[in-house]
């Protein structure tokens, strides 16, 4: 029997590989491998690309008439290349061998290698098999079978007009849909050749209504991760009253008095309270940049015993739900902390291999101009043993946090968040809206005064921006009480 | 990415094919490379070289269709074309986008700051730089135990606007940028953080002590701290700060928004006093400290110096060709192309308007708190109410003295900050986004403990 023959570096320019253009599939297999073998003959400890198609479109409808319908296409690739503990990232669009090629020399050079000489032997990589999520769970069918635009256009005319119906002192208002299709292919020299396509949608209420001087500004968001018939099923009407309803209570709501106050945050988007001022703690980008409080903190108390929080990839078709990350691992759930014990911290490969703490499926990225990092996926409080009404009767005078803003963390582990729809809890009942609230606190401070959860877990879509670019989330926790939180006010 | 004249080929003759006789085109390609560092060595580097354009298509029944792509071959401009053309048949049937009437204006020279271009640094000089840099602020004060976020960019961008009636634009320019952030860790004492940015045409142009001074004398300065009273304040806003705010609230004067009823402001606003007489606000492209300034917008208008406060009176909206039609005025050049025409600044210059009756100075002030950097404003500004609750760095200023505050945050509402300006100081300060002095306002909402 014949061994077979390495391929030399001086044969690369004869190669002529053929691959499908339109379609991440097993013709990549022979190209990816050879630019594989190149970078580790070239001496670098592990070179990944990940190959990104993007068909993506939004439209909006602003009172009666629809205002923009927006179709982006793109694609583009990136190259990791590992040595010792650093990395670079080089992304192009150039999806030609050639291009591919310039784009690992370049990430090459920047970590001080070189393409091998003329008569080097280049390494194979045996890929895995192809793992294609897309075909395995019947994927390949999803952007055919969603909304066509003249749909859109209907639907968000309709949802529009029952908007208007509900809501009064309207000044305007808009409905916006979009359509995030991605097929996206992840090769390294670790062997992992993976294939998947993720449909992301997202459609909401964005309603402003002013009288005189007041004014009240709501939205709301659903999401979707698997539904190509998301946008036909959506329950624009129910949408429509909570909506219309919210900007009515707090058109003429009073500014919050600033001070410092027991609050109860409502289930679903209150989830955001853990995401920004836990969940990025324990994201291992955290650790590397010495930015969290926890980093030598697993398997200590953390947080109130009567808190438990996971962060996984694998519910039905929640927001952050994936099949794959985008390193190519299947996605996981993840124990993060377990009646107030540190359990696990959130990982990408380079996480992994700077901090020691193991993958968790949590390598996420925006798209191929950004190198993945440990972010997080659906992460939410589990729910408690409380009733809702325990915990307004265990407060005297308080907040209801009802529907929650964005938020951020610093890099001293200060957190924010705003409150969109509040109301003055007094006596254990909900007494008049409050608007204008910002919570501040610091984490390793409030998750000791997170004492009570409902069992009444909600989950909410959200977008979350960080190092690796803008990714969809999923929050979510059941109604919270925080014994005390600063809130900014007038 | 194929040249400007490739594409314009492209573009014509794949337009013909498909019976396209009206489109325009705007793109742009990125060469960008950046380094971060860490205790000394190199953490992450990165490099990327992207192009990307915008088509407008209009049909037989004058309705306008887009669409965005990265593949600027022929294949993939042929497909975006077929979009847009397919997206026309939804397009907008009021108000619908016209090609600028100054798409083919002549551009007014400039102070050199556009279609120029430095070359790039090799990576390895900027990492040298960085690492010599995050050095050299370990060094600066004991407390400083380290730099976690930290970078030095360097981006070439090559730009185009060009459409069917012949108009054809192109500009290149570059531009270098630095932040350090640092932490500090203390026996019994919070962490703090605190840093500085700096932008300029090349590595070369970039004032890195200037970045490192002030990084290190802020972290410094944050190092004692005392929680502040929740109350009623006198604010100094630090130029950047009132920048942030000034671009928070950009609907004032947005003329897109006014139209769309998504502004404070309506179109009747125009000539009312919306300030303290003490303020003045440009929007000005061609800045001679706006680095990389752009001589066109998306639609090909010429960038220009727009008044909009004029001693409190708001003087003008920024304009897209559509908004300035629409309201029987000129663009602004501060459009960018999409399917729904977007319009937003290009660079502030805030300045003194009517002289003060009274001068303020921090070195006498007691009881002021001036605000360095505002936080979150993603969330915590209501920008269709006009209000917002933001956290900020900054000191309480006691017998001319700063104290840093712990964790505060500041409320209030943006015209009641315009009309309570009681002093716009003289000395100008650069930042990313525009030119402004420190600006004093009367009376605002702290809440600290």
């Amino acid at each position: 029997m014949q061994a077979p023959t390495l391929l030399i570096s001086k044969e690369l320019p004869s190669l002529n590989y053929t691959y499908a253009p339109d379609r991440f599939d097993e013709t990549w297999e022979a190209p990816l491998s050879t630019l594989l073998g190149l970078g580790r003959a070239a001496g670098a400890d592990l070179i990944e690309f990940f190959l990104e198609r993007v068909n993506y479109i939004s439209c909006m409808a602003e009172d009666d008439a629809i205002t923009s319908i927006s179709p982006r296409l793109s694609t583009g690739a990136g190259v990791r290349v590992f040595r010792g503990k650093a990395d670079c990232y080089v992304s192009t669009n150039d999806l030609s061998f050639n291009g591919l090629k310039a784009a690992l020399e370049k990430g090459l050079s920047i970590m001080g290698l070189q393409l091998p000489s003329a008569n080097a032997f280049i390494p194979e990589i045996h890929l895995e098999l192809l793992r294609d999520y897309a075909t395995k769970k019947s994927k390949e069918a999803w952007l055919g079978n969603c909304s066509s635009m003249r749909e859109m256009g209907d639907v968000l005319l309709s949802a529009n007009g029952q908007l208007a119906q509900q809501a009064t002192h309207v000044q305007s208002r808009r409905a916006v849909y979009f359509r995030d299709w991605q097929e996206v292919l992840v090769a390294s020299s670790d062997g992992t050749f993976a294939r998947d396509i993720r449909l992301t949608q997202s459609v909401g209420y964005s309603l402003l209504c002013a009288d005189g001087e007041n004014r009240s500004s709501i939205n709301k968001r659903v999401g979707s991760t698997s539904d190509p018939n998301f946008l036909r099923t959506w329950k624009y009407s129910t949408d429509a009253r909570e909506v219309a309803e919210s900007a009515a209570k707090m058109l003429y709501a009073e500014y919050v008095e600033s001070g410092s106050y027991p609050i109860v945050m409502a289930n679903e988007f209150g989830g955001v309270i853990f995401h920004e001022a836990c969940g990025h703690l324990l994201e291992t980008t955290q650790i590397e940049r010495k930015t969290t409080p926890f980093a030598e903190k697993k398997g200590e108390k953390i947080a109130h015993e009567n808190l438990t929080a996971w962060d996984e990839g694998i519910t039905s078709d929640a927001f952050g739900t994936i099949d794959m990350d985008d390193e190519g691992m299947p996605a996981q759930r993840t124990l993060l902390i377990e009646n107030g014990i540190l359990k696990n911290f959130i990982s990408d490969r380079a996480g992994s291999m700077r901090t020691g703490h193991p993958r968790t499926g949590s390598g996420r990225r925006q798209g191929f101009t950004f190198a993945a990092a440990s972010r997080m996926r659906n992460t939410y409080i589990a729910p408690g043993t409380f009733s809702i009404d325990e915990l307004f009767n265990s407060i005297e005078k308080g907040i209801y946090c009802k529907k929650m803003g964005g938020g951020s963390v610093g890099p001293t582990g200060q957190f924010n968040f705003a409150v969109d729809e509040a109301y003055l809890i007094e006596n254990g009942k909900i007494t008049k809206p409050l608007k204008g609230a910002t919570l501040i606190g610091e984490a390793t401070e409030i998750m000791d005064k997170i004492s009570m959860c409902s069992n009444d877990l909600g989950l909410a879509a959200g977008f979350c921006g960080s190092v690796s670019g803008s990714v969809y989330v999923t929050v979510g926790q059941p109604h919270i009480k925080v014994d005390s939180i600063t809130v900014g006010g007038r | 990415m194929s040249n400007i004249t490739e594409i314009a080929s492209y573009a014509q003759s794949t337009a013909q094919k498909l019976g396209i006789k009206k489109f325009d085109i705007y793109g742009s390609t990125v060469d960008e490379t950046s380094v971060q560092v860490d205790q000394g060595e190199p953490q992450q580097m990165k490099a990327s070289n992207r192009s990307g354009v915008t088509v407008r298509v209009w049909n037989g029944d004058h309705l306008v269709g887009v669409t965005s792509t990265t593949d600027v071959d022929p294949i993939g401009l042929e497909l975006a074309l077929k979009t847009a053309q397919e997206a026309s048949a939804f397009g907008v049937k009021d108000n619908v986008p016209d090609f600028s009437p100054e798409a083919t204006a002549t551009i007014a020279p400039t102070h050199g700051g556009a279609s120029d271009r430095i070359p790039q640094a090799d990576v390895s000089k900027l990492l040298e730089t960085l690492v010599d840099a995050e050095k050299q602020l370990l060094a600066a004060h004991p407390a400083i135990a380290g730099v976690p976020y930290n970078g030095l960019a360097q981006r070439a961008i090559d730009r185009f606007y060009l459409n069917s009636d012949g108009a054809m634009r192109h500009e290149a320019h570059s531009y270098a940028s630095l932040y350090l952030y640092t932490k500090t860790e203390e026996e019994g004492r919070k962490p703090r953080s605190a840093g500085a940015f700096r932008v300029g045409t090349g590595l070369e142009k970039l004032d890195i002590d200037g970045c490192l001074k002030e990084a290190a004398e802020k972290t410094i300065s944050h190092l004692n701290y005392e929680k502040v009273k929740t109350g009623k304040y006198r604010v100094v806003f630090s130029p950047e700060a009132f920048l942030s705010l000034l671009g928070a609230f950009s609907n004032l004067y947005n003329a897109q928004s006014i139209l769309d009823k998504q502004s404070l402001s309506t179109p009747d606003s125009l000539n009312c006093a919306i300030a303290s007489p003490l303020l003045s606000v440009c929007d000005d492209a061609l800045h001679p400290d706006n680095v990389g300034a752009e001589t066109f917008d998306g639609e090909g208008t010429p960038t220009r110096r727009v008044p909009l406060i004029t001693n409190g009176i708001l003087t003008s909206f920024l304009h897209s060709a559509g908004t300035a039609k629409r309201m029987n005025t000129e663009p602004t050049g501060n459009a960018s192309m999409g399917a729904k025409v977007t319009v937003s600044p290009n660079f502030f210059h805030v300045f003194p308007g009517e002289a003060a009756t009274e001068d303020y100075s921090l070195d006498t002030a007691d009881n002021v708190i001036l605000i360095d950097d505002l936080s979150a404003l993603h969330a915590g500004v209501q920008a269709l109410q006009g209000s917002f609750s933001l956290p900020f760095d900054g000191w309480l200023i006691k017998d001319g003295k700063r104290i840093s505050i712990e964790s505060a945050t500041v409320a209030g509402d943006i015209r009641e900050v315009l009309n309570s300006i009681i002093y716009v100081e003289k000395e100008l300060e650069f930042t990313g986004s525009g030119v402004a002095p420190r600006v004093w306002v009367n009376e605002l909402s702290v809440t600290g403990e």
